[in-house]
C-alpha cells in the first residue's frame, strides 16, 4: 500500500502535467512551431527512435564520465581545503572566480585546445561545471567537524588518516550527496552545452541541433524531454546511492 | 614506581596566542591524583579547565611545568586515556555497540572481536543499556546517548578517564542518574577520575576531592576533601556536612570570581 502510494503520486503528478500541457496548446491554438504538444511528442520520439537510443547513451556516458572526474578532483580540493586553512584561504578565491565564469565562454576555448577530441572535450566541460558544489561541500563538511570527534580518536594516539578514514569521512557524506544532486543536473548542462555550441554529430545536443536546422520542431521538443528522463534517471541513481551509503542521516519520520 | 600519583601536574603554566598578544589561561597549577582517586575540577567559567583536559590527554603541552601520568612525562596521546565530553560525540551512522568498540579498533590489544563486543555488552548492561546495543544513536535519548559515551571511554579499560562536564546538557533528574551510574562504574571498573564540572553538588557527590580553580589565569586555589563514605546516595546531599562543604566550595568560587573581575578591571 505504502508503496503502491509512493509510486503512484509521482506519476499522477506527471499525467496531470502532460494533461494540463496539451490543453494549453489545444485551447490556445498554438502551431507546434510554438509549442508542441505532447500528443506530437509521440511521432518524433518513434521516428527517430534509434537516433535518440545511439544519442541518448553518448549524452548519457560523456555525462556520467565527467560527473565521475568531478566527484575525484572535488573531493581531492574539497579534502585539502577542509584540513589546511592555508589552502582554504588560498584556493576560495580562484574556485569562485572560476565558477563565476559562464561555461558556455569556456566551450569554444575548450574546443580550440584539444581540437578533434570531442567526447575528452564534453567530458572536461561536464567536469568543469560539477566539480564546485562537490568541493565547497567536503571543504565545509570537513571544516566544520567538531573538535570532539576528532579528540575521541586522537587521544587514543589514533593517526591522521584513521581519523580520517572512521570519522571525517562518513560524517561528509550527507554533504557530499547533497552536493552530488545538484552536481548531477549540472553535469548535464555541461556536456549537452558543448554538443550545441560545438556541434560535433554525437550526443543529445547535435540531435536538439539537427531538429532546429530542419524546422522540425516536435524534434526539439522531444529532445528536451529525452534530456529530463536522463536527467531524472541519474537523479534517482544518486538518491539510491544516499540510501545505502549514508541512509544513516535521514530521520524516521514523525 | 607504586607510590607515584596517577595523574600529577606540577607548575604548569599555558597561554593561547591571541591577536592581541598571549592569553595566559593557567599558572602555575598543581594537581595531584592519587591511583584510583575521583577529582573534581571547579572553577568560574572561562578558566582553562577544558585546557587542563586536553594537556592531560596528551592533546597539547604546556609552556611550563610537566604533567605525568603514572610517574610519566605526557609527550603524546597515549592509550590509557579514556575520554568523554559533554558533546556525547556519537558516530550517528553506527549502532550503540559499534559505537563502544570504536577505541578497540585503535589501541592495540590482543582480544578477539567476540571478547571485544563481549566487553562493549558487559559495560553497557552496566549502565542500562542492555537491549539497546543495535539502536542508532538517534534513536536514544540524551541521558542514554551520555551513557553510551561513557561505555566507549572505558572500553579499552583505561588507567585515566577524562570526564568534561559530561553532564553538563543534561535535566537535573537525568543528571542525578548519571552520577549513580558513575558510582556504580567506579565500583565496577578500576580507573583514576579527573571530571571537570561546574556543578558544585555535583563535585560534592562524585569526588574524593574537589579542586577549586581561581579565575584566570588558574592556579589552585583550594582543595577540599569530600567527607562522604564510599558508598552514596543522593539523600546525603542533604546532610549538614554535605551542606557545609558546598558552602564552602560556593564561597571559594565567589573569591574566584571576584579575582577574575579585579583582573579584568
Amino acid at each position: 500500500m505504502n508503496i503502491l502510494r509512493k509510486a503512484a503520486i509521482p506519476i499522477i503528478a506527471i499525467i496531470v502535467f502532460v494533461l494540463f500541457w496539451e490543453w494549453l496548446v489545444w485551447v490556445n491554438g498554438w502551431p507546434n512551431y510554438k509549442m508542441a504538444s505532447p500528443s506530437d511528442l509521440g511521432p518524433a520520439f518513434w521516428k527517430f527512435r534509434w537516433l535518440f537510443l545511439q544519442y541518448g547513451w553518448e549524452t548519457l556516458w560523456r555525462t556520467v564520465a565527467g560527473l565521475m572526474l568531478a566527484i575525484v578532483f572535488g573531493t581531492l580540493i574539497g579534502m585539502i581545503m577542509g584540513f589546511s586553512r592555508t589552502a582554504r584561504d588560498g584556493l576560495y578565491p580562484l574556485l569562485v572566480g572560476f565558477n563565476a565564469i559562464p561555461k558556455a565562454t569556456v566551450v569554444p576555448v575548450i574546443a580550440l585546445m584539444f581540437v578533434g577530441a570531442h567526447d575528452m572535450n564534453t567530458i572536461l566541460i561536464a567536469f568543469l561545471i560539477s566539480f564546485f558544489p562537490i568541493a565547497v561541500s567536503i571543504s565545509i563538511g570537513l571544516s566544520t567537524l567538531e573538535p570532539e570527534y576528532r579528540d575521541i580518536l586522537r587521544s587514543l594516539g589514533a593517526s591522521k588518516f584513521t581519523i580520517f578514514r572512521k570519522i571525517a569521512l562518513p560524517k561528509t557524506l550527507p554533504e557530499f550527496f547533497g552536493a552530488l544532486k545538484v552536481a548531477v543536473t549540472l553535469a548535464f548542462i555541461g556536456t549537452n552545452l558543448m554538443e550545441i555550441v560545438e556541434p560535433h554529430g554525437k550526443g543529445l545536443g547535435h540531435l536538439f541541433d539537427s531538429g532546429k536546422i530542419s524546422a522540425d520542431y516536435p524534434l526539439m521538443f522531444a529532445v528536451l524531454i529525452a534530456l529530463a528522463v536522463l536527467g531524472i534517471f541519474l537523479y534517482y541513481v544518486v538518491v539510491y546511492l544516499e540510501k545505502i551509503f549514508a541512509g544513516w542521516a535521514e530521520r524516521a519520520e514523525t | 614506581m607504586t607510590d607515584e600519583p596517577q595523574i600529577s601536574l606540577r607548575g604548569v603554566t599555558h597561554a593561547y596566542m591571541t591577536d592581541d598578544g598571549p592569553l595566559p589561561v593557567l599558572r602555575d597549577l598543581n594537581i595531584t591524583v592519587q591511583k584510583g582517586a575521583f577529582t573534581a575540577v571547579v572553577g568560574p567559567s572561562g578558566c582553562g579547565k577544558s585546557t587542563l583536559t586536553r594537556l592531560i590527554a596528551g592533546l597539547m603541552f604546556p609552556d611550563e611545568g610537566e604533567v605525568r601520568l603514572g610517574g610519566k612525562l605526557v609527550k603524546s596521546p597515549r592509550s590509557t586515556v579514556g575520554m568523554a565530553f559533554q558533546n556525547p560525540v556519537l558516530l550517528e551512522w553506527r549502532s550503540i555497540l559499534r559505537n563502544v568498540l570504536l577505541p578497540l579498533e585503535i589501541v592495540a590489544n590482543d582480544l578477539s572481536q567476540s571478547q571485544r563486543e563481549d566487553r562493549a555488552r558487559e559495560l553497557l548492561a552496566l549502565v542500562g543499556l542492555e537491549g539497546f546495543e543495535e539502536k542508532k544513536p538517534s534513536e536514544l535519548s540524551g541521558g542514554m546517548r551520555q551513557r553510551a559515551s561513557l561505555c566507549r571511554a572505558l572500553v579499552h579499560r583505561p588507567e585515566v578517564l577524562i570526564l568534561d562536564e559530561p553532564f553538563g546538557a543534561l535535566d537535573a533528574f537525568t543528571r542525578e542518574d548519571l552520577w549513580q551510574i558513575m558510582h556504580e562504574l567506579r565500583h565496577e571498573e578500576e580507573f583514576t577520575c579527573l571530571l571537570i564540572t561546574h556543578d558544585l553538588r555535583e563535585s560534592v557527590f562524585l569526588a574524593d576531592e574537589v579542586v577549586v580553580l581561581s579565575g584566570r589565569p588558574a592556579t589552585t586555589q583550594e582543595v577540599l576533601k569530600v567527607t562522604l563514605g564510599k558508598d552514596r546516595v543522593l539523600d546525603d546531599l542533604y546532610t549538614p556536612e554535605a551542606t557545609d562543604m558546598l558552602a564552602h566550595l560556593r564561597h571559594q568560587i565567589q573569591i574566584a570570581q571576584g579575582r577574575g573581575e579585579e583582573l579584568a578591571a
